[in-house]
């Protein structure tokens, strides 16, 4: 079969992604991750919309060093989706495309998530104690 | 349609056929965009209440809960966030999974699943906001 005149994949197996592509499938991964996460939010909401003894089993689930590890996680997947998401969004509007624009834009959203996830986590940890 | 140079993704059959994969494309992709320009907001929002309530009482909860902002906020919250994740999961759904029955099969129980979940949302808020 001759070889077609379209631009060819990159072959995945040998070929090192650059840090654009990482947060490209990071984005993607975050954002399945976080369908999953949602439904804390509504698990949230049904305890405590079904009274004081659920609620208080949802806190302690929450609140044990498992339940923080995952929720920190999930704060942290939330704040890159969500920061990456207006980069898209800028993309989307034509902007920052050039191959420099699109690395540093990426770093930041990398950095700004980090830094938003472990400020916002820290707070709520702090008010919670223990 | 462009001239036959350069490099493009589509195949010659495909553009003789003059047939692209986006059909309903386009409405999916505002409906992704939309939710997604809302959710800035109402997660910025969120993410201070929930600072705010942390280790809070279920009482003190439940009375912000109720309050008319934090209500309508919440529901919007839920519906765009469920939309956008049933769409979203959906385009990953369509690229990984090549089974005719499988992928429609799967994209049905995610949608189903999605309402289902938002319902529950919407229904526990309600019942605070309204309930004794
Ligand atoms: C819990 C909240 C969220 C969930 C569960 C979620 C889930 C998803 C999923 C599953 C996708 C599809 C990913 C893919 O096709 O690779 C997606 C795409 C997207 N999300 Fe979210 N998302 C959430 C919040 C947000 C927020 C707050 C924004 C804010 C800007 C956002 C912006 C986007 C954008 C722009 C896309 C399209 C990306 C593309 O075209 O590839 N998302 N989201």
């Amino acid at each position: 079969m001759a070889r077609p005149d379209r631009p060819l994949s990159p072959h995945l197996q040998v070929y090192r992604l650059p840090l654009t592509a990482i947060l490209s499938i990071a984005h993607r991964i975050t954002g399945v991750g976080l369908a999953f996460g949602a439904l804390i939010l509504v698990a949230w909401l049904a305890a405590a919309a079904a009274g004081g003894s659920a609620f208080a089993t949802m806190s302690g689930l929450m609140g044990s060093w498992v339940g923080r590890i995952v929720l920190f996680g999930f704060t942290w997947a939330l704040f890159y989706h969500l920061a990456n998401g207006i980069r898209h969004l800028f993309w989307d509007a034509g902007f920052g495309y050039e191959k420099a624009d699109a690395r540093m834009s990426g770093i930041a959203v990398v950095l700004i998530s980090v830094v938003v996830a472990v400020v916002v986590f820290g707070l709520g940890c702090a008010k919670v104690g223990g | 349609m462009s001239a036959d140079t350069g490099k493009t993704l589509r195949t010659r059959l495909g553009r003789v056929r003059g047939l692209g994969s986006a059909k309903e494309g386009v409405n999916h992709w505002w409906g992704q965009r939309l939710t997604a320009i809302a959710m800035v907001p109402l997660f910025v929002w969120f993410a201070f209440s929930l600072v705010a309530l942390a280790g809070a009482p279920h009482a003190t909860v439940v009375a912000w809960i109720r309050s008319p902002v934090s209500a309508v906020l919440l529901i919007a919250l839920l519906a765009a966030v469920f939309y956008h994740l049933a769409l979203g999961v959906q385009v990953v759904i369509e690229d990984y999974v090549h089974t005719e029955w499988r992928k429609l099969a799967l994209i049905i129980i995610v949608k189903l699943a999605s309402a289902l979940a938002a319902l529950v949302g919407v229904l526990s808020v309600l019942r605070i906001a309204f309930g004794a």
